[in-house]
């Protein structure tokens, strides 16, 4: 770890401010600072709120300086991806149908950020709607990977996670759909997670697919990550699908995994995913393989699991996420909110709502309104979305089986390290395969996170660990063990980067 | 043989709503058929007598208490609309359409 404030981990940073060893408005403005030298180069942010941000930190270091007790995060600034809605900060999904769009209310899980005090230093690039594994698809800008800028972030939270990589953020929110926060987070040195599904709300999350889309913590080790998780967690009246139950002690657990102590821990290898045409590539199985013997040192126990299901979680979920897209993306209307166009006071109010629509989705979007009407339409419905909702029953049966046998799977995160920009994105179906490992979860809904493994060829790898759901506590103990067995953290080593 | 054709592919994007041009209909149908094609392997899954998941964690009988509260400020809302007049949004023309 270098010596700057911006490479403090955020429970150091929290630390720090609650004792007085520094004050929220200088490590706020430190990163700041930071957007201002790299992001012209990153290009991870598409709204920075500096005044917003200092003003948040200047209320914690009153409050310190007056003696109250405030939360584990408070003072430790936080970047937000633009799918998530922020009262009165400009909110677009990185799609030009919401240019414009100032959001009137806040999301849960941002009312619970600003609750523990945490100042948003902005909103963060990312695919547009979520829709992609490299943030090309963001109709403002491209983000570069901080390790490599001809490279990809990952997507579709590429901005939150560069701007973690480049420490222009301590701490950052995802979400995760088929593995947005996940594989971003393998593929620039940093660690994500996907909460179990419905462990948190998503109340103000712009919807891809409710039935799929989690937020979670994007940072640069697992007890930041855990420490978040609990920040955004629990219960909301205002989400029917939010789980009314206890958050999971995820922080005690990444604590307890950072002793480096894995003995009676059972770790279950998914044996479909090494084969045929799901392996990964080369570099990354030998820096995967290279943590599995970690972990094995530690005192894991590797056990081989089956779930031949997986191998159909990809078309399953290309079935199951459009569909629910489709439908979700029908509120743009062009009359509500955000862009119109072609109201010439003479077109019909579907032929504006049609203009506008073509007008305002990229194309990956347009992409899967087609295929999600598709697999919705009179007679292809059963053949399509209802079966791939009965396939969908099989993973989770594969998953419930492999958790009698472990108490967690791993995997690599992304079959392969980031890749070139432009590289995936004229055959959509390249890009989805981004995503084969990661998919599997958000069908069952248990939690996953991504945890730095080594490099290859100079670039980051990240190795998953799945748990049971609501059993996020096992996935950040089995990370924050593989951690400890690392000289320094990954993201740590990354280049410098040139301002521009 | 092609899943889909590039007909299929209008009058899908017509369904939702999207004037797409003559060169995403050729890219569309395309890339749509790479992705169906795909999508034919679920044909192989015996999924007799299974039940459908349409949600990850299955919850019932989610109630919250019936309480009045405020809603968003009016002018708020409308403040994000394009195109807004006399306290309501403004719609084109609705009547005389051809569908």
């Amino acid at each position: 770890m270098g010596d700057r404030t911006i490479d403090q981990t955020a429970a150091h940073m929290a630390e720090a401010i609650r004792t007085g060893r520094a004050t929220s408005y200088e490590i706020t403005e430190a990163h700041l600072d930071r957007i201002d030298a790299v992001d012209g180069t990153i290009k991870a942010f598409l709204h920075v709120d500096r005044e917003g941000a200092l003003a948040t930190a200047r209320e914690v270091d009153e409050a310190i300086a007056r003696g109250e007790e405030l939360g584990p995060l408070a003072g430790v600034p936080i970047a937000i991806k633009d799918v998530v809605v922020t009262k009165g900060l400009p909110t677009t999904a990185a799609s030009k149908i919401l240019e414009g769009w100032i959001p009137p209310y806040d999301a849960t899980i941002v009312e619970r950020i600003k609750a523990a005090r945490m100042p948003i230093l902005g909103k963060t690039n990312m695919d547009e709607f979520a829709m992609g594994s490299s943030t090309e698809y963001s109709a403002y800008q491209r983000t570069a990977n901080p390790w490599d800028t001809g490279r990809i972030p990952g997507g579709s939270g590429g901005g939150s996670a560069a701007a973690v990589a480049a420490k222009m953020a301590p701490l950052a929110i995802g979400t995760d759909t088929g593995g947005s926060i996940r594989q971003p987070g393998a593929v620039t040195g940093t660690f994500g997670g996907k909460p179990t599904y419905g462990s948190n709300s998503r109340f103000g999350l712009i919807a891809f697919s409710s039935s799929l889309d989690t937020p979670g913590p994007v940072s640069r080790n697992a007890l930041d990550a855990a420490l978040l998780h609990e920040v955004i967690s629990g219960h909301d009246p205002r989400d029917s699908t939010a789980i009314d139950a206890p958050v999971p002690p995820v922080a005690e657990a990444a604590r307890l995994g950072a002793t480096g102590d894995l003995s009676g821990v059972k770790l279950g290898v998914v044996k479909e995913f090494a084969e045929g045409s799901g392996a990964a590539e080369p570099g990354v199985v030998e820096a995967y393989q290279a943590g599995v013997e970690q972990l094995v040192k530690l005192g894991a126990q590797i056990v081989e699991v089956s779930c031949p299901s997986f191998v159909y979680a990809l078309p399953t979920y290309y079935l199951i996420a459009p569909s629910e897209a489709s439908s979700n993306l029908a509120r743009y209307d062009g009359v509500r909110y955000g862009l119109r166009t072609g109201d010439d006071g003479k077109r019909s109010l579907e032929e504006v709502m049609s203009l506008t629509r073509e007008a305002g989705f990229g194309p990956e979007v347009k992409r899967r309104i087609i295929l999600g009407t598709y697999a919705l339409s009179a007679g292809y419905v059963d053949a399509f979305y209802g079966k791939a909702q009965k396939v969908r029953t099989l993973i989770k049966r594969d998953f419930e089986a492999a958790f009698e046998r472990a108490d967690a799977l791993i995997s690599p995160t992304t079959p392969f390290t980031a890749f070139k920009f432009g590289e995936r994105t004229g055959d959509p179906y390249q890009m989805y395969l981004a995503d084969l490992y990661t998919i599997p979860s958000n069908l069952y809904g248990g939690p996953g996170v991504s945890v730095p493994v080594g490099l290859s060829e100079g670039m980051p790898v990240g190795l998953q660990v799945m748990g049971p759901v609501m059993g996020d506590d096992i996935t950040y103990r089995v990370a924050a063990a593989l951690e400890s067995a690392q000289e320094t953290l990954l993201a740590d080593t990354a280049p410098e980067i040139e301002g521009k | 043989m092609s899943t889909i054709s590039r007909e299929e592919v209008a009058h899908l994007a017509r369904l939702a709503r999207l004037e797409v041009t003559d060169d995403e209909l050729d890219a569309f149908a395309g890339q749509l058929d790479v992705i169906l094609e795909s999508m034919k392997t679920l044909g192989e899954v015996d999924t007799e007598g299974v039940q459908p998941t349409s949600h990850a964690v299955p919850l019932v009988n989610v109630f919250r208490e019936d309480q009045p509260r405020p809603s968003l400020p009016r002018d708020a809302v409308l403040a994000g609309g394009p195109d807004t007049v006399e306290d309501r949004f403004r719609v084109p023309r609705i009547l005389d359409e051809e569908e």
